[in-house]
């Protein structure tokens, strides 16, 4: 129980001396309204190596969609730190943060989010050109891309709403790896898929985990998990258990 | 993003609601082609009254009964009061630098011709007046000194009023017209001296002066006297010299009290211009409101669309997006479509101005300036009503953003 849980020493430990690719410290995550404060993150602290393969696991509500936002850079914590390779990121500026999610971070949703009515290419583009990659340069990374998490070729000019899920999830996976990201978030990306297309998208994280990228993946399914060097347990807002899985 | 990029986005995403688009458009549409539209009315009549008041004659002076103020401009009852005398134009003909001197009476009478008839100014009038107000004949001749010594009740038709009385470039000399009830011949009709709309010298007829007077009028007192200056370089001498003359002889201390005005045509235009740009304002200033409604229609739109594409923006943020990217993307929507709003609506005015000329026979004017001054207008429209609903979608939390349903 609590094995990952950093203590306190660990967690100021200079970022020259640490080996973590990720680091939060005793990081919560309170929402507030005007009546009612929502306790969505306690206290949790965590960690993962460059190169580990994370499953994040837990009920719905159980705050790990608010941790993925938070690793994602996508939100700030109310209170504790965040460092992504050594640098404290939890307060950075939000123009810093899109930075960091355009060129070291990169997003599979469950729900796909491509644009609609724009092509394969334009989806993968986007964040090349928000990256301020040359025009010239922007295809051929596009075709390396889909061809690594295997989409035919033939499929490249279609607009994204014409696709099937295994498909757009394919397009979707092509576009966070387009500007070679060391992180890859993915918040339930087989749940929209069924069984057999779901273990193809698999077999593609456990690619990239080869080829040296670091994976964080929430699921609530045990066999999705069960790809994972290691599983998060989160409950109630807190961490609860993290075990080691033998690859 | 790179300008490229940023027209592409901004091209598909206004072409996936054409409808709306287009809509949004037609509203700049219609207010870019009224203030143009009315800004060409407004600067053809400024043209037309000026190339009028230019064509009028060369070096010419103006007498007029009547108070005026200090500036010069123009008070009511100028032309009316009973102060001008053939001998005070006697006198002024005899000062020095003034080469020609005509006298003028003039009142609007209904004339009739057949079974057409019309209102228009009579104006009793010299032979001088051939000379002073440089006027050309299309046929006949104008009125000569036999004519005023006999009372003739003849008459010489300027071409609108020929038109309106004989039809369109009808034949008209050796025909007959009753003016006020009476007789007169037509002698002679005057080619046109371009200018259209108010300020018009086409709409007029004249008759001798004696016939004016004992048939018309029934009194002597001059309405007008054109003087021509010998030259340029002595209008103002001579302008101060009338004045000082017709002060003696009206026994007036006070050239504040005059009985009488004298403007050159530079007094003149510079009064009408006046008068001719706050028309031109007015009607702008109304066509201006059109514009801004369609600037609300913009904002409207652009509030719709970052509400309903929440979602897009909160994927945009998450793949990398700026705020400054979020805000340029939509910014660039906004002027996008004010800009062709803009385009299309010059165009539209620039064609409803060539109808109004060709079928309402005003004189219209799109000049480059009011063309800029469109796109000015357009482009400050499309950032001015875009930069809130920009900002708006660049403020969206990323994290939020994705969870709107």
């Amino acid at each position: 129980m609590f094995g990952l849980k950093a203590s306190p020493q660990e967690a100021e430990a200079p970022p020259e001396l640490d080996g973590d690719l990720i680091r939060l410290a005793n990081v919560s995550r309170v929402y507030e309204t005007k009546t009612t404060e929502t306790v969505a993150l306690d206290d949790v602290s965590f960690s993962v190596k460059p190169g580990e393969f994370v499953a994040l696991m837990g009920p719905s509500g159980s705050g790990k969609s608010t941790l993925m936002n938070i690793l994602g850079c996508l939100d700030t914590p109310t209170s504790g730190t965040y460092r992504l390779d050594g640098v404290d990121v939890s307060s950075l500026p939000e123009d810093d943060l899109a930075d960091i999610r355009v060129y070291r971070i990169g997003f599979v949703f469950q729900s796909f989010n491509l644009l609609p009515r724009v092509t394969v290419l334009g989806n993968v583009n986007l964040p090349m050109a928000y990256a301020g990659i040359p025009v010239r340069e922007r295809e051929e990374r596009a075709v390396a891309a889909l061809d690594a998490v295997g989409l035919e070729e033939a499929r490249y000019d279609h607009k994204s709403n014409e696709l099937s899920g295994g498909q757009m999830q394919r397009v979707a996976i092509a576009r966070a790896l387009v500007n070679d990201p060391a992180i890859v978030l993915a918040d339930e990306p087989t749940g929209n898929l069924d069984t057999k297309t779901g273990e193809l998208i698999l077999a593609t994280f456990g690619r990239l985990q080869q080829q040296g990228r670091t994976i964080l993946l929430i699921t609530h399914e045990a066999s999705v998990a069960a790809h994972a060097n290691r599983i998060v347990h989160i409950r109630d807002g807190r961490i609860v258990d993290g075990q080691e899985v033998s690859a | 993003m790179n300008f490229r990029d940023l027209l592409a986005e901004t091209f598909s995403s206004l072409s996936q609601n054409k409808a709306r688009s287009g809509l949004t458009i037609l509203g700049i549409v219609v207010g870019i082609a009224s203030v143009i539209l009315m800004v060409s009315i407004g600067q053809g009549s400024q043209q037309s009254i000026q190339s009028s008041i230019e064509s009028a004659g060369a070096n010419l002076l103006m007498v007029m009964p009547g108070r005026s103020g200090a500036a010069g401009a123009a008070r009511g009852g100028m032309g009316s009061a009973e102060s001008l005398t053939k001998d005070d134009a006697e006198a002024i003909g005899d000062l020095e630098g003034v080469k020609t001197v005509a006298t003028e009476q003039s009142g609007n009478y209904q004339v009739v011709a057949g079974s057409l008839n019309t209102s228009t100014r009579v104006v009793g009038t010299v032979p001088q007046e051939e000379q002073v107000k440089s006027i050309q004949m299309e046929s006949g001749s104008f009125l000569d000194e036999r004519a005023l010594k006999r009372w003739a009740k003849v008459a010489v038709l300027g071409p609108t009023t020929r038109d309106d009385l004989f039809g369109e470039n009808a034949s008209a000399v050796g025909k007959e017209v009753r003016i006020n009830g009476l007789t007169f011949h037509v002698v002679g009709v005057m080619a046109s001296k371009g200018g259209t709309g108010f300020g018009s010298s086409d709409d007029l007829i004249y008759v001798p002066l004696s016939t004016s007077e004992l048939y018309l009028s029934g009194n002597d007192y001059l309405t007008l006297v054109n003087v021509q200056a010998e030259d340029a370089d002595v209008m103002s001498t001579a302008q101060q010299s009338i004045s000082d003359l017709l002060l003696s002889r009206h026994k007036i201390d006070d050239a504040n009290n005059a009985d009488f005005s004298v403007m050159s045509q530079q007094d003149i235009l510079s009064t009408v211009s006046t008068v001719t740009g706050t028309f031109t304002i007015l009607l702008a200033s109304i066509a201006g409101i059109s514009l801004v409604v369609g600037g609300i229609g913009i904002m409207n739109m652009m509030l719709t669309t970052v509400t309903e594409r929440t979602r897009e923006i909160g994927l945009r943020k998450a793949i990398g997006a700026r705020r400054s990217d979020i805000s340029q993307q939509f910014l660039a929507e906004s002027i996008a479509l004010t800009l062709t709003g803009g385009v299309i609506g010059i165009l539209l005015g620039w064609l409803l101005s060539l109808a109004v000329t060709q079928f309402a026979g005003y004189t219209t004017e799109v000049s480059t300036q009011s063309v800029v001054l469109a796109f000015a207008v357009c482009t400050a429209i499309g950032l001015v009503f875009g930069y809130y609903p920009a900002r708006r979608a660049a403020g969206l939390s990323p994290m939020e953003a994705l969870r709107y349903q």
